[in-house]
């Protein structure tokens, strides 16, 4: 038990920068409580166990500063980015400008309302959406990817406005 | 009171709702299980007493009276007797006292037997007119597999076409898929049980979201949607066996699959370019046919019995409603739904006359049916999130999927909207109900 835990710590040291899962709140929103999320937070325990390891690239650097700036939420029933989040699609563009191997998957999802398939339809609004913008700020087409999860894997549990708005959104993800 | 395993528990299901949920969560499933609860009293049930039948040992889940009941309760058609009142226990028509049954207010007795003779077991039946004695039908049915259970089923089918003139649809499975636990540890199953939600049994899992299930016209295989490999496949699998094709993993969006009426050919969802249109993928060819090309999301196909036109969803008349498109005209697609806002996933009904589908009706999604020939549309359910419908075979009841404190159940609504009845998971969300056709008559 305690072995492996201490090594799946290990893990995370070295994977930082590897496949990060985007964990972040709407900024408008109280901050990220994780039991509400739902899913196991990986980000504190990475970040505090890169202390005593080997220094951080400048690349995992710039991916680690992008961990709070990866998701954009939308309004309902609507693919088009809302203003604050603009910065976000630039921070994010920078960086694959910046690292041309770098590999973005966007991830779009909805809220549970409407039917299931057409909110594929929804989510792969938004996350082409995003692309766009993506490359309008000069990422190669061949940087990124879509994948549109409707509302098959909701951020949070709940069935109200508050989760919804949480649900409504595309995730930037990153593989190396 | 026993706990079930099915929703056919509904003698079960009258007792303390609270406490049976209590006594199943302990139970450690490895499925979903399905229970009924009764949401809305059956108006005008007809009275009928389905008798224990000779050769069984009361109360087991093979007891043929009780499955006959529960089936013909489910139907919302019928009002079965409680056993407890039963003065007599008859088991051939030669032993019914019909003034017993007059009392007891029954329109309609059923007694039978299991008979095995020379080794081979059947179970026959008996049903009567309670008032005038008169015989309405006598019959054996065969026990397939060993099964009483199956052989229960086809004798409610029976007694149902009897008495009602529609073919009883008790004989049939339902597929759903059942999502338990949170991330990381979410799991997704495609589940097939019977129609009473018995026999459940896990058909795929993943920790990556399964959807939209679908039968084959002769019910051997289920296609359905996986993100096992993290972008969505579609897949078809023989139930029998196991075995699997993955039959579309194009880039984009491989979705909404939908078998036609001869088998052959699967509608599917695509997204060539990032837009959804509706394809037709010939199943042994793979040839792929373009059926939609606006630049909306086009997505939810479902066949016309005829196999000669699709229905689908699309949003590009602003927002989300139902279309047709003639395959052979292949002319631009008719607008079938103006009356809600929002009208998405539609079900053909199997005589092609109703088309069931999801509407919001005064700021809830909920089941609606259009008649085809007036293009009337009726609001069924009540819900707030209420999704998938699919029909009977027979096209009398329609499953569909309904959230309801927190929790996605299962329930039915009669086609005509007269009762309803919810079907609650014991651990997890069950959602996107598909019903099968009928079995291949033995």
């Amino acid at each position: 038990m305690k072995f492996s835990h201490v090594l799946a710590v290990a893990f995370l040291a070295v994977g930082l920068a590897a496949c990060t899962k985007p964990k972040q709140t709407k900024p408008s929103e109280p901050p990220p409580a994780t039991a509400a999320t739902g899913e196991a937070s990986t980000s504190g325990v990475g970040e505090a166990a890169t202390a005593g390891t080997k220094p951080l690239t400048p690349q995992q650097q710039a991916l680690a500063a992008l961990r709070t700036r990866n998701i954009v939420y939308f309004d309902y029933n609507s693919s088009e980015i809302p203003q604050e989040y603009l910065a976000v699609v630039s921070a994010n563009a920078a960086y694959l400008v910046k690292y041309p191997t770098a590999r973005l998957r966007l991830e779009g999802n909805t809220d549970e309302r409407g039917s299931r398939e057409y909110n594929i339809g929804l989510g792969e609004r938004r996350a082409q959406t995003v692309r766009r913008a993506m490359l309008a700020k000069g990422v190669a087409d061949g940087q990124m990817t879509t994948v549109s999860y409707g509302e098959e894997r909701p951020a949070v549990p709940g069935h109200d406005e508050a989760a919804y708005a949480q649900n409504r959104r595309v995730e930037f993800v990153y593989a190396q | 009171m026993r706990p079930t395993t099915g929703w056919l528990g509904w003698q079960a299901a009258r007792c303390v709702l609270f406490g049976l949920g209590l006594m199943l969560a302990g139970s450690g499933a490895s499925q979903a299980q399905l229970r009924l609860d009764i949401t809305e009293g059956v108006r005008d049930a007809v009275p009928i007493a389905i008798v224990p039948f000779d050769g069984q040992a009361e109360g087991g889940t093979n007891d043929i009276a009780t499955v006959v009941a529960g089936d013909l309760r489910l139907s919302g058609r019928f009002a079965p007797l409680d056993r407890k009142d039963m003065v007599a226990r008859p088991t051939t028509g030669s032993e019914i006292r019909f003034q017993d049954w007059r009392l007891l207010k029954s329109d309609y007795i059923v007694v039978g037997r299991v008979v095995t003779e020379r080794g081979v077991t059947s179970v026959a039946f008996e049903l009567f007119n309670v008032q005038t004695g008169e015989a309405l039908l006598a019959e054996s049915v065969p026990v397939p597999g060993q099964s009483l259970r199956a052989a229960a089923h086809r004798i409610a089918d029976l007694v149902f076409e009897r008495l009602t003139g529609i073919p009883g649809a008790f004989s049939t499975r339902i597929a759903y898929v059942s999502v338990e636990g949170t991330p990381p540890s979410r799991r997704y199953r495609l589940v097939v049980s019977d129609a009473d939600g018995f026999n459940a049994r896990n058909v795929t899992e993943s920790s990556e979201p399964i959807m939209s299930p679908a039968w084959s016209p002769d019910g051997q295989d289920l296609a359905y949607v996986s993100f096992e490999s993290r972008t969505s496949a579609i897949y078809v699998q023989r139930l029998a066996t196991g075995e699997r094709r993955r039959v579309s993993a194009r880039a984009g969006i491989n979705g909404a699959p939908a078998f036609s009426p001869d088998g052959r050919r699967l509608a599917i969802t695509l997204s060539r370019d990032g837009n959804l249109d509706i394809y037709i993928l010939d199943l042994s060819t793979q040839a792929l046919t373009r059926v939609t090309s606006d630049e909306a999301i086009d997505t939810e196909a479902a066949w016309s019995p005829d196999g000669k036109s699709i229905y689908f969803t699309s949003d590009r008349a602003g927002n989300a409603q139902v279309y047709r498109v003639d395959l052979a005209v292949a002319k631009e697609a008719e607008r079938v739904t103006f009356t809600n806002g929002y009208n998405a996933r539609p079900r053909v009904s199997p005589n092609g006359d109703e088309l069931a589908m999801v509407t919001l009706d005064r700021g809830g999604y909920r089941i609606g049916v259009m008649d085809l020939k007036s293009r009337t549309l009726r609001v069924l359910t009540d819900g707030q999130q209420d999704e998938s419908p699919s029909f009977a075979p027979n096209g009398a009841t329609i499953i569909f999927a309904s959230e309801s404190r927190g929790n996605g159940d299962l329930a039915l609504v009669s086609s005509d909207g007269r009762y309803q009845e919810r079907l609650r998971s014991d651990s997890g969300d069950v959602r996107e109900p598909a019903w099968s056709p009928y079995p291949a008559r033995r």
